[in-house]
């Protein structure tokens, strides 16, 4: 009949729900594509693939944090805070069990890992304190205790950077496994990833946010505790958060108040980036590490031109930013068009 | 009276004045150096860059939008003036200058608000992605470095006081900046724009409630790209001044200022959510985060303990609005209860 909707294949269905996913898979061929034709040899090395996945997990797992604080409707600011403040600890942890001859006790680097993610789970607690019982607007609440973490960290380190780490743990992380090929930050990545996953789309804990995200009266009505899941949220974010100050760490091998101070700005915009509704209730994983992926190859990918200003990197991503949000708006008016001529579906 | 005292104490402002009363006295009894005419001057003179950019950020917050592209605008079109007029030799005034970069501030301005009045795009993503634009520009297209020197004109405009202010005490001495009175014109503008113009009206009913402020027949579109490049206006006339005050153009040194900015609008009983707040808060508020700034060293804090005390006064303050505006609503809630069992 006329009029009536047209049963789509599967390949459309599967379009239409990944529409954000497959964009992004596009782009990131066409830049791969683009790197290939005219800087083959310097950029298909295994040597820059290896640096490229030593780095990105900085931001990486914080982004994967920031993420799910928005699909509850939140954001947070804090996670470099938070990162910086955990690393700093952290620092001084192993500088404290360090044997007198300069190396670790085989103890030591679990027990900062572990160190790191209690310190982020706490300041985590306490963002999400703010956000559920005291109800601070989460982009207030999460830059005030952002703002406070960081006044922490300078004051414990009066704002110099501690170094002279034992050197054991730069190493440790630093190192590649499976044959010297992959490095220990993208397995840390990878785990995390996983992690939030499998929390995301196989618990109820995964479903309970994207309902807070969608709608809170309807979420609360529903008999979900919005408070503790808000707390549970930013206390994930804070330990990504904390992870990511562990691989700032390694990667640099000191620890600062103020470093990475870009990647607060840069969270979110991966996050949006990777298709995560700045409203909540929307957004996967897989767009989020896909946008995680696409900042890493342009930023590489543009520092293999030495006659392009390593500054346009910022006037790219946030013109990337504009144009996907701006795509995003066509599909979506011409989505709601479709569905108004669509006649009303006859009663039963 | 009774309902003139409950409708204050309902209100943000009163409490954060006496925050800031309170504050000011407790500066004065460590250090017997606040209330000084050299110390005043000296506030005054640090507020006038802050000040103009908290008046744009609070227009924008009641409008139920946000900006965090101000400080990357104010660093590009003063940037790009003072660069451009270096290099053609001017020598004349302020006036051209100052032209150039409302010009160019109103048209950054309008990117920001076609991509949120047109386009209805959240305010927060845009602005943090027409921030990365405007810096990537200055440093990248524009390939900014410190200017150290600035034209004769600007120079001249930042070194003119109005008056000195003398501390007999310790003969330091304090200069009240020409700018001032561009602030305090600016406050004066926001202040009639806000409360007695259609303009001003629309802004605060979009905020409320976007939906029907529209029904009402307020032009949300044109009213919200009209308010963003009023903003880049204000936020560019606040590069210049502060590039002037200054004598130099440091490009990146205006950037990371907009969340204290804001955190000191919002202080100052704006709510984060729109709809509310008044010119007085949002200065009062403001005032609060400068004074803090400024004025550590005189208690006698080091000044490693600055964020700390930033962030903190962030979090108690915004809780406290925050847990005023649950308790009335609980109240409201309450009342329609109490009303609705009187009915049946």
């Amino acid at each position: 009949m006329s009029g009536m909707a047209r049963p789509k294949g599967t390949l459309s269905t599967l379009y239409a729900g990944n529409r954000h996913v497959f964009r992004l898979v596009a782009v990131i061929l066409a830049w791969m594509v683009f790197m290939a034709l005219t800087r083959f040899e310097k950029f298909y090395t295994l040597i820059n693939f290896q640096t490229m996945a030593s780095q990105f997990p900085e931001f990486g797992l914080m982004a994967l944090g920031v993420m799910l604080c928005m699909v509850t409707g939140g954001i947070d600011l804090s996670t470099v805070g938070i990162a910086n403040l955990a690393a700093i600890l952290t620092a001084f942890f192993l500088k404290a069990v360090a044997l007198p001859d300069g190396g670790l006790p085989a103890y030591a680097i679990p027990a900062a890992f572990a160190l790191a993610m209690a310190v982020g789970a706490v300041l985590g607690v306490f963002n999400g304190l703010l956000v559920s019982k005291v109800r601070i607007p989460p982009i207030l609440a999460t830059l005030g205790a952002s703002e406070l973490f960081t006044g922490v960290a300078i004051v414990l380190t009066n704002g110099n950077a501690v170094s002279k780490l034992p050197i054991g743990y730069a190493t440790a992380i630093n190192s590649k496994v499976l044959g010297n090929l992959i490095p220990v930050q993208l397995i840390v990545f990878t785990a995390v990833a996983l992690v939030i996953w499998f929390l995301l789309n196989r618990t109820t804990y995964g479903v309970k946010i994207y309902l807070l995200g969608t709608n809170a009266t309807a979420a609360r009505f529903s008999g979900l505790s919005n408070d503790r899941l808000l707390v549970k949220t930013y206390m994930l974010s804070g330990i990504c958060a904390a992870l990511g100050g562990m691989i700032m760490l390694a990667n640099y091998n000191s620890a600062r108040a103020n470093y990475g101070s870009v990647y607060v700005l840069q969270c979110i915009l991966i996050v949006v980036l990777g298709g995560v509704s700045p409203a909540g209730g929307k957004g996967r994983i897989s767009g989020v590490v896909l946008a995680i992926f696409l900042l890493r190859l342009l930023e590489t990918g543009i520092n293999r031109f030495p006659q392009i200003s390593s500054y346009y990197i910022s006037l790219i991503w946030g013109g990337v930013l504009l144009l996907v949000m701006v795509l995003d708006y066509f599909s979506d008016y011409s989505a709601g068009r479709r569905l108004k001529r669509r006649p009303a579906a006859p009663a039963p | 009276m009774r309902q003139w005292l409950r409708r204050l104490t309902r209100r943000n402002e009163p409490y954060i004045f006496l925050v800031l009363l309170a504050l000011c006295l407790l500066i004065e009894v460590r250090s017997g150096q606040f209330f000084t005419a050299n110390n005043l001057v000296d506030i005054a003179s640090a507020m006038v860059v802050p000040g103009l950019f908290a008046l744009g950020i609070y227009m924008v917050i009641v409008s139920g939008g946000i900006d965090v592209s101000f400080p990357a605008l104010a660093s590009l079109t003063s940037y790009a003036t003072t660069k451009y007029l270096l290099d053609a030799g001017y020598t004349g005034g302020i006036w051209l200058p100052m032209a150039m970069s409302l010009v160019m501030g109103a048209a950054l301005g309008a990117v920001n608000g076609v991509f949120i009045g047109f386009f209805g795009l959240p305010a927060m993503i845009v602005t943090l992605g027409t921030s990365s634009v405007f810096k990537g520009l200055m440093q990248g297209a524009l390939n900014s470095v410190q200017l150290a020197v600035i034209p004769e004109g600007m120079r001249q405009f930042g070194t003119d006081a109005l008056f000195v202010a003398t501390n007999p005490v310790s003969g330091l001495s304090s200069r009240m900046p020409v700018s001032f009175l561009i602030f305090a014109a600016v406050v004066l503008l926001v202040f009639f724009l806000m409360r007695y113009t259609y303009f001003g009206r629309g802004i605060y009913a979009m905020g409320g409630n976007e939906v029907s402020a529209h029904r009402a027949g307020f032009h949300t579109r044109r009213t919200k790209f009209f308010l963003y490049v009023i903003v880049g206006m204000i936020a560019s006339a606040a590069g210049l001044i502060r590039t002037c005050m200054m004598q130099q153009n440091h490009p990146t040194n205006m950037l990371g200022m907009e969340m204290n900015i804001i955190a000191g609008v919002v202080l100052g009983g704006t709510a984060i959510t729109g709809g509310a707040g008044s010119v007085t808060g949002c200065m009062l508020g403001t005032l609060l985060i400068v004074i803090v700034e400024n004025s550590m060293i005189l208690i006698g804090i080091p000044t490693v303990w600055k964020s700390v005390f930033v962030g903190a006064l962030i979090v108690i303050g915004t809780g406290v609005s925050a847990m005023q505006v649950v308790r009335a609503n609980r109240l409201a809630a309450n009342r329609n209860l109490t009303q609705e069992a009187a009915k049946a």
